[in-house]
């Protein structure tokens, strides 16, 4: 048997709360589809030592916020997985663990939900399924000796059972140079493997560089103000790690730590990595970006008055270029036992039946407003803002979407 | 932004960008080049035809390009050497980036003048020592540029060049090359 309701949202992340919450305002009624827990992600497809980015104050809810003992710290995973639970409660979200989507089909005017516990008709459906439902690996991770382990960012937890000897991780975003950062420590020598990066200080000027983000209005610069569009919402998270420390992660970091840096990985031919020997000019684009972007801080600073509030403007060390960057690496050496793929994140859209797909598998939408009429999409990168990319983006991007979705109800009542 | 005259029609660029958007079939092109051998190490080569935006393309006139190897290579010096080809086609591909991102960004050039220097130890292609590659070992290209702009967005202009050269690309990074028989 068939059950209706109103709006049916996927996912019970802080996008899929957020959703639930403001659906919840306009009094709309709805249920939260979930195929594992509350905050699922943030439960079995991180490693141990993540660490939010942004700092505690930053991480931000629909009326709900950090309250504990340390808000310039960055929440470890158990701290999400609780706060996100907690507003959950508080919200008093209609979720639905243990619950899989496994079809959304437009039918007349509505959408057909096919569940792993039945099925669903609704006017509307959310996707808040996330952005990084996949680790995105390269197909010729498929030519590397089988005598090497592969992991990626999900099965990753820490580094005590990966073997002793080198560890290559592919990709310097966040991702990646947090887990070289782990790995060179637990005496595993490291290679990295460095393609287009965003480079940022974690403290600028006496602040937490996203102080800066949002302070400076930047994260608030709107979709359809950002000049291409396309590249923002393709480009990797910035080199931060949320560490106690507030300690800066860049690439000289890692240098001094032991690491080694080697060009982006381009093929593998007879057995040997091949990297690309083009790494000076991503360091010099990520260098050049950086210094515009801490330029357009002093600016906004000069300007906004707060100069006096915050210490001097610095400039940091441009990215060190090695003595030499190897092109090429014997796979079959020995000396790299364990790959890392830091490679990036793609979201799953196996279960959607409409067509609203590019040829990228990306969803077609105007920020958030699916390609197809009763269809919203929210928690996906710079969906409607620049901040959309991070936990406290949701709280505008839910309440524009579903003020949307509320007008698309009324207009077919 | 309208004043800015480096003579590259960015509009033109910016258009077939949007419309190779959605049809990539048009986006593919094979170059070609054919080569006759003369005498010694001396080759012709010659360039017109060329594949893209569906159909076949030509240029205005065939080019004709002659290699050789230096008098101290013992050869005639008809040309230059092949590999030196290479070192023209870097230094002509980040030389056309530098100019187009320019306009783009409105930035007028009066004069961009480039060195290239590709370190070669030629052990490798003599088979002097097999652990010597027969290639270069590095490559070097220096931009002396005069621009109203600072040196910063200058730099940022070489920089944004090489991220989109197709000479930059194929130099760096691998590319699967057939050789064969007809």
């Amino acid at each position: 048997m068939t059950e209706r309701v109103t709006v049916v949202v996927i996912g019970a992340g802080h996008s899929g709360l957020a959703a639930s919450h403001a659906l919840g305002k306009q009094s709309i009624d709805h249920v939260v589809l979930e195929r594992g827990d509350v905050a699922n992600s943030w439960r079995r497809e991180r490693w141990d030592s993540l660490r939010l980015l942004t700092p505690s104050w930053q991480t931000r809810l629909p009326e709900h916020r950090y309250d504990g003992p340390d808000p310039d710290g960055y929440m470890t995973m158990g701290e999400v997985i609780e706060f996100i639970e907690r507003f959950a409660t508080v919200s008093g979200a209609p979720v639905r663990t243990g619950t899989t989507v496994t079809s959304v089909r437009r039918t007349d005017d509505e959408y057909h939900v096919t569940t792993s516990r039945g099925e669903i008709r609704c006017r509307a459906v959310v996707i808040a399924s996330g952005a990084c439902n996949r680790p995105a690996v390269p197909a010729f991770r498929d030519a590397v000796p089988a005598s090497i382990q592969q992991l990626t960012p999900f099965d990753y937890r820490n580094p005590s059972p990966l073997a002793d000897g080198g560890v290559l991780v592919v990709g310097a975003s966040a991702t990646g140079v947090q887990l070289a950062v782990e790995l060179q420590r637990s005496g595993r020598p490291v290679v990295l493997s460095v393609g287009e990066h965003v480079r940022l200080p974690r403290t600028y000027r006496g602040r937490d560089v996203l102080w800066w983000m949002a302070a400076s209005g930047l994260w608030d610069q709107r979709h359809d103000e950002v000049d291409d569009l396309t590249r923002a919402r393709r480009l990797p998270s910035p080199q931060l790690v949320g560490t106690p420390e507030r300690t800066t992660f860049d690439l000289n970091a890692l240098t001094a730590m032991g690491v080694e840096l080697v060009g982006r990985w381009a093929a593998v031919r007879d057995g040997r990595a091949l990297f690309s020997g083009g790494v000076r000019n991503l360091f010099s684009l990520a260098d050049l970006k950086m210094a515009r972007l801490l330029d357009t801080f002093d600016e906004w600073a000069r300007t906004d008055g707060c100069d006096a509030e915050v210490d001097a403007p610095e400039r940091f060390a441009p990215t060190r270029v090695p003595v030499s960057t190897p092109l090429q690496l014997d796979l079959r050496s020995g000396r790299i036992r364990t790959i890392v793929w830091a490679t990036g994140f793609r979201p799953d859209y196996s279960w959607l039946d409409v067509p609203v797909l590019d040829t990228k598998a990306q969803l077609r939408h105007e920020g958030g407003v699916v390609d197809s009429p009763g269809l919203y999409a929210l928690g996906l990168p710079v969906l409607r803002r620049r901040k959309s990319t991070f936990i406290h983006g949701i709280e505008d991007d839910a309440r524009d979407v579903i003020a949307h979705l509320a007008n698309y109800l009324d207009a077919r009542r | 932004m309208t004043t800015v005259t480096n003579g590259v029609n960015v509009q033109a660029l910016l258009d077939a960008r949007e419309v190779l958007k959605n049809a990539p079939e048009a986006a593919q092109f094979t170059w070609r080049a054919s080569s006759k051998w003369q005498h010694g190490v001396h080759s012709t080569a010659t360039i017109q035809n060329f594949f893209g935006l569906g159909g076949e393309q030509s240029h205005k006139t065939e080019a004709v390009f002659d290699a050789d190897h230096p008098e101290i290579f013992a050869a005639e010096d008809n040309g230059i050497t092949p590999i030196e080809f290479l070192l023209v086609g870097l230094a002509s591909c980040l030389t056309a980036g530098v100019a187009a991102v320019a306009q783009n960004r409105g930035i007028q050039l009066r004069s961009v003048e480039s060195t290239v220097e590709g370190n070669h130890d030629i052990r490798g292609m003599l088979g002097v020592d097999s652990d010597v590659r027969n290639g270069f070992n590095d490559i070097k290209v220096t931009f002396t540029i005069d621009a109203d702009a600072s040196k910063q967005d200058i730099e940022a202009l070489v920089a944004q060049s090489q991220k989109r050269s197709a000479v930059f690309d194929a130099l760096t990074n691998p590319t699967d090359v057939t050789v064969e028989v007809a």
